[in-house]
């Protein structure tokens, strides 16, 4: 077991368990792990609060590694086993880890329900377009065309843009980032962790077994400055090789377009800078698609409001408050009453 | 305290007719207050000290549209100086406020019954809107019953007139006349509705006064029928029933505060995950008035939901609750067997209706019994309870949070329709005086794993997240024996299989032993009910031993796991009945534990036995 004597400064390895690692060589997965645990360590968290929560699928193996306290359940479901946990607890900081067919497929009405009544939990959605654990069926975040065992001629349903779930969902925070980008990720991580309320990251990791490379076009290392926008609040939205690339809305009509800075007339102030508190300007960058856009990572939008669990909570002081001497013995008695002498 | 000392009756009145017991059935239009009448009725008459049950019978559809059948609402209430244990087979009195009400409840009235209908609203319209083609008032097809046609509506009118309302305001008074009336019928003290009326009004005191005049108008117009002799009077004395504190209490109410006085006694918080679903919902509508009882309500997105948020909460150290009703509870089905192998505590109400899929929501039916006991994939045992009447699920509920606590197991509490609705008078425990151990969570890290076992319960540790030292990792894959991490190894899950079928096994041995409710441990004929069949069953056999049949009543209140010496107990008998509502669940599993070769008694009409309908059935067998 795990005794730390308190006050230590605990390291990524205490937030490392014992148990033996059962993904495949190469997963993505493993950077991710590796990321969460050294940000913990950073945060300077205590184990015995944390608690990941997860559904099923590769990704939710991930409670399992991590020296905190753990609960792998069922398919789908871990947003509903959370907010369970975070309502009976709010003092313990949940996580949960979900892949892209458990949080937006058999999860997905879960996940809604989760984002839309702000849950105060981190929720890491570990997007590898692809059903992992059952061995690579497409999934709903799998581009059309994508070929897999059940869809031989390549699938024919439109994905769904998970980013753009969230903010439609009513997340206040939603992130993105990639399993390799340590630093970022781990930035990402700890602004979601501070932030009250659902936090939704969506984490592009990949599968290298059942979709190797299928974010290449925006991660491969030749590829990633010119398709990476990292947003950051008050910052223009510069990316490209020279930072000199921007997003600005379209003079005649409501959209982004790139322009670059130094180009037919174009200057740094021409550029949007982000607002990560602005919803749609949020909605615009979620939605925007490699190859003809940027991929946008980090913050894209945070906008902290009261979580759920704190409201309940705040109603039951006020009716412990109305009612101090609660007395099940008396509210039993209340109303009609007779007796009946002997 | 605001209790009440029950009302004397001086005997002085004309020569009214004692009865032992009186079966009376309101029913009108959804929008004719039957269910408020039938409850006034019901206070005044448990204030007159006689025994009671209620059945109250909604229409399925919420707003069906004013005077069709399948908007008729009733109230059924069977009251008298003997104990009285069911809502009772055929009323005595109808009381029908239009046509559609005499439509669909005549053909349970006895014969020769009374029926009391508003001859106002037997209108051509409204009788073709019941589908009548004729006027049952005049075309003698009626001729069988006592029927006293009163202008009820036009009676209202003329009592109020002068207290300023609207038209419609006035008309809402048509069921105090009513009330008042069957006040004077069965000699009820009107003061304690007269009370209550101007307590609920309180803030618009015409209203109030309108609806008194209309119940003193009501009963002033049975006064002068019976200066007239136009109808007998009757008289229902008091019961011998057991001194102390009593109030009615629905199902749900006893449920709600069972639950909330086992999680006190446990030392925990009560969590309640649920979804909306008739006629489960009302338990969570208690609950979620009881937050200053440390009660978290949780309405989820659906019952799968539902269930998982009370898994997450019994895994952070509360009491998880979660109520359905059948279709629900099949949603939950998947996160039970995650229960089961995490091995939390939790309680999981099935309000049983007709089935299949969306059946007949409102009707009662006791179908889910495999369901509960078997209705999981893989071997997944678990607890199953069943309450027998609603004052019976105060007592449930404890035992159901002792169970779950006690060995680290989901139960299944298994109420219906006719139990969560329907009231009765309760002799008030003390709730605090309930065996319920107090928790004690894991703390100590010496030695620790998850899955560590008391010897005795089999239950595992739990140990709660927050605790310094005892930080670990549970969930559905297999976990090892010897120290709760994932294991695939085959002999390691045959090992856990075992332990948890024998974890449930053991709860039998807790148990007190089974005692019949009524009648000898040996004879010739054993009738087994489970649920809200107690009260026909109870009736029907007090009935047959009255007149000397050797029968016996035994009723189960734990179906699973089974008490140890049901089997023993039933081998006493040359016949075994077990009579329930569906076509013989309890029966395959008791045949199947015990071995003995009882036959089932079984009806799914959406409606109770009638204690005639099993009386018929042990004299047939034993006259056979
Ligand atoms: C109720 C239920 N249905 C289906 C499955 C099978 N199943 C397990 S994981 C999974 C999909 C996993 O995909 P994803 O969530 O993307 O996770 P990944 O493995 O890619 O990390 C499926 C279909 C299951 N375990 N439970
Ligand atoms: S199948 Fe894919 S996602 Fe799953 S462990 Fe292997 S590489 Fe990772
Ligand atoms: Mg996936």
């Amino acid at each position: 077991m795990n005794v730390v004597t308190p006050g230590e400064k605990l390291t990524a390895k205490d937030f490392t368990s014992d148990q033996e690692v059962r993904w495949c060589p190469g997963c993505g997965d493993y950077a991710i792990v590796s990321a969460v645990q050294g940000t913990l360590a950073e945060l300077g968290v205590s184990r015995e609060k944390t608690v990941f929560v997860s559904g099923i699928g590769c990704a939710a193996r991930f409670p399992y590694y991590m020296a905190t306290y753990g609960f792998h359940t069922i398919h789908g479901r871990a947003p509903a086993i959370a907010t369970g946990i975070k309502l009976t607890n709010p003092e313990l900081d949940v996580w949960v880890v979900s892949g892209d067919g458990d949080a937006l497929s058999i999860g997905g009405n879960h996940l809604f329900h989760l984002l839309r009544r702000n849950v105060d939990v981190q929720f890491l959605l570990f997007n590898n377009e692809i059903y992992g654990l059952t061995k690579g069926q497409y999934s709903p975040t799998s581009r059309v065309g994508t070929r897999s065992p059940s869809t031989p001629m390549g699938s024919l349903d439109n994905p769904v843009v998970a980013a753009s779930f969230a903010l439609g969902s009513g997340a206040r925070f939603v992130a993105r980032s990639v399993d390799t980008l340590r630093k970022p990720l781990s930035q990402v991580l700890k602004r979601a962790y501070e932030h009250r309320g659902a936090s939704f990251v969506e984490i592009f990791q990949n599968c290298i077994v059942y979709n190797d490379a299928v974010f290449s076009s925006f991660t491969a290392k030749d590829l990633a400055a010119d398709n990476q926008l990292h947003v950051e609040d008050g910052k223009p939205l510069l990316f490209g090789r020279e930072s000199n690339r921007g997003l600005r809305m379209k003079p005649d009509a409501f959209e982004l377009e790139i322009v670059t800075v130094g180009e037919n007339g174009i200057v740094e102030a021409d550029v949007l800078v982000h607002d990560e508190k602005n919803h749609l300007l949020a909605s615009m960058l979620a939605a925007l698609q490699p190859p003809a856009f940027p991929m946008a990572l980090g913050v894209i939008y945070c906008d902290p409001a009261p979580g759920y669990e704190t409201n309940v909570t705040a109603q039951i002081e006020e009716a412990k408050a109305n009612s101090p001497a609660a007395d099940l013995n008396a509210l039993m008695r209340q109303g009609h009453t007779w007796t009946v002498k002997g | 305290m605001p209790t009440i000392s029950a009302v004397e009756h001086d005997g002085s009145k004309s020569a009214r007719q004692p009865l032992e017991s009186v079966v009376v059935r309101f029913a009108g239009d959804s929008g004719d207050g039957i269910q408020l009448t039938g409850s006034q009725f019901t206070q005044t008459t448990a204030l007159a000290r006689n025994d009671l049950a209620t059945f109250p019978d909604y229409p399925a559809e919420i707003r069906a549209p004013a005077g069709t059948t399948f908007g008729v609402s009733a109230f059924q209430i069977n009251f008298g100086s003997r104990q009285i244990l069911t809502p009772g087979d055929e009323p005595d009195v109808l009381i029908a406020l239009n046509p559609a009400a005499l439509k669909v409840n005549l053909a349970t009235l006895k014969p020769a019954g009374l029926v009391i209908t508003d001859a106002t609203v037997f209108t051509d319209r409204n009788l073709r809107k019941a589908g009548y083609t004729a006027n049952p008032l005049e075309d003698g097809s009626l001729s069988k019953f006592r029927v006293i046609p009163v202008d009820i509506a036009r009676l209202t009118l003329e009592a109020v007139k002068d207290l300023g309302l609207t038209q419609k305001e006035a008309l809402r008074c048509k069921n105090l006349l009513t009330l008042g009336l069957i006040y004077w019928l069965y000699d009820r003290d009107r003061q304690p509705t007269i009370d209550w009326l101007e307590k609920k009004f309180a803030k618009r005191p015409e209203i109030a006064k309108a609806n008194i005049a209309a119940l003193n108008a009501g009963h002033a117009y049975g006064e002068t029928m019976e200066l007239e002799g136009t109808v007998d009077t009757y008289t229902v004395p008091s019961a011998d029933i057991a001194p102390g504190l009593y109030r009615n209490v629905t199902g749900a109410e006893a449920l709600a505060w069972g639950l909330v006085a086992g999680a006190k006694l446990a030392g925990l918080k009560l969590f309640c995950g649920s979804y909306p679903i008739t006629p489960a919902s009302t338990l969570l509508h208690i609950l979620s008035g009881l937050k200053h009882y440390d009660v978290v309500t949780f309405q989820a997105e659906d019952e799968i939901a539902a269930v998982c948020s009370a898994i997450g909460a019994s895994y952070a150290g509360a009491l998880g609750v979660t109520s359905s009703s059948g279709p629900g509870v099949a949603l939950k089905t998947e996160a039970l067997g995650l229960a089961v192998g995490v091995e939390l505590p939790l309680i999981v109400v099935n309000a049983q209706r007709a089935g299949p899929s969306t059946g007949l929501p409102t009707k009662t039916e006791q179908s889910d019994l495999y369901q509960a006991v078997f209705g999981r994939n893989a071997d997944t045992p678990l607890a199953v309870l069943a309450a027998r009447a609603p004052s019976d699920c105060f007592d449930v509920a404890v035992e159901a949070v002792r169970i779950a606590v006690t060995h680290m197991t989901p139960v299944i509490v298994l109420t219906d329709g006719y139990i969560a609705n329907a009231s009765e008078p309760w002799l008030i425990p003390d709730a605090d005086g309930f065996a319920v151990p107090p928790v004690e969570f894991r703390t100590d890290a010496e030695s620790f794993h998850p899955y560590l076992r008391d010897e005795k319960t089999l239950a595992r540790a739990w140990a709660v997240p927050g605790t310094p030292g005892l930080e670990h990792r549970v969930g559905g894959i297999e976990k090892d024996f010897d120290t709760g991490n994932i294991s695939y190894d085959p002999e390691n899950h045959q090992r856990m299989t075992d332990v948890r079928a024998q974890k449930i096994a053991c709860i039998a041995d807790g148990l007190p032993p089974l005692v019949p409710e009524q009648g000898n441990k040996k004879g010739r004929l054993a009738v087994v009910g489970w649920g809200s069949t107690f009260g026909s069953i109870s009736r029907a056999v007090s009935n047959l031993r009255d007149d000397g049949v050797d029968v016996t009543h035994i009723h189960l209140r734990h179906i699973w796991p089974l008490p140890s010496d049901l089997g023993d107990l039933l081998r006493g008998f040359d016949q075994v009945v077990v009579a329930e509502m569906n076509q013989g669940q309890l029966l395959t599993v008791v045949r199947s534990e015990t071995l003995v070769a009882a036959e089932g008694l079984n009806k799914v009409t959406g409606q109770p036995f009638k204690i005639s309908e099993i009386e018929a059935a042990v004299r047939t067998r034993l006259e056979s």
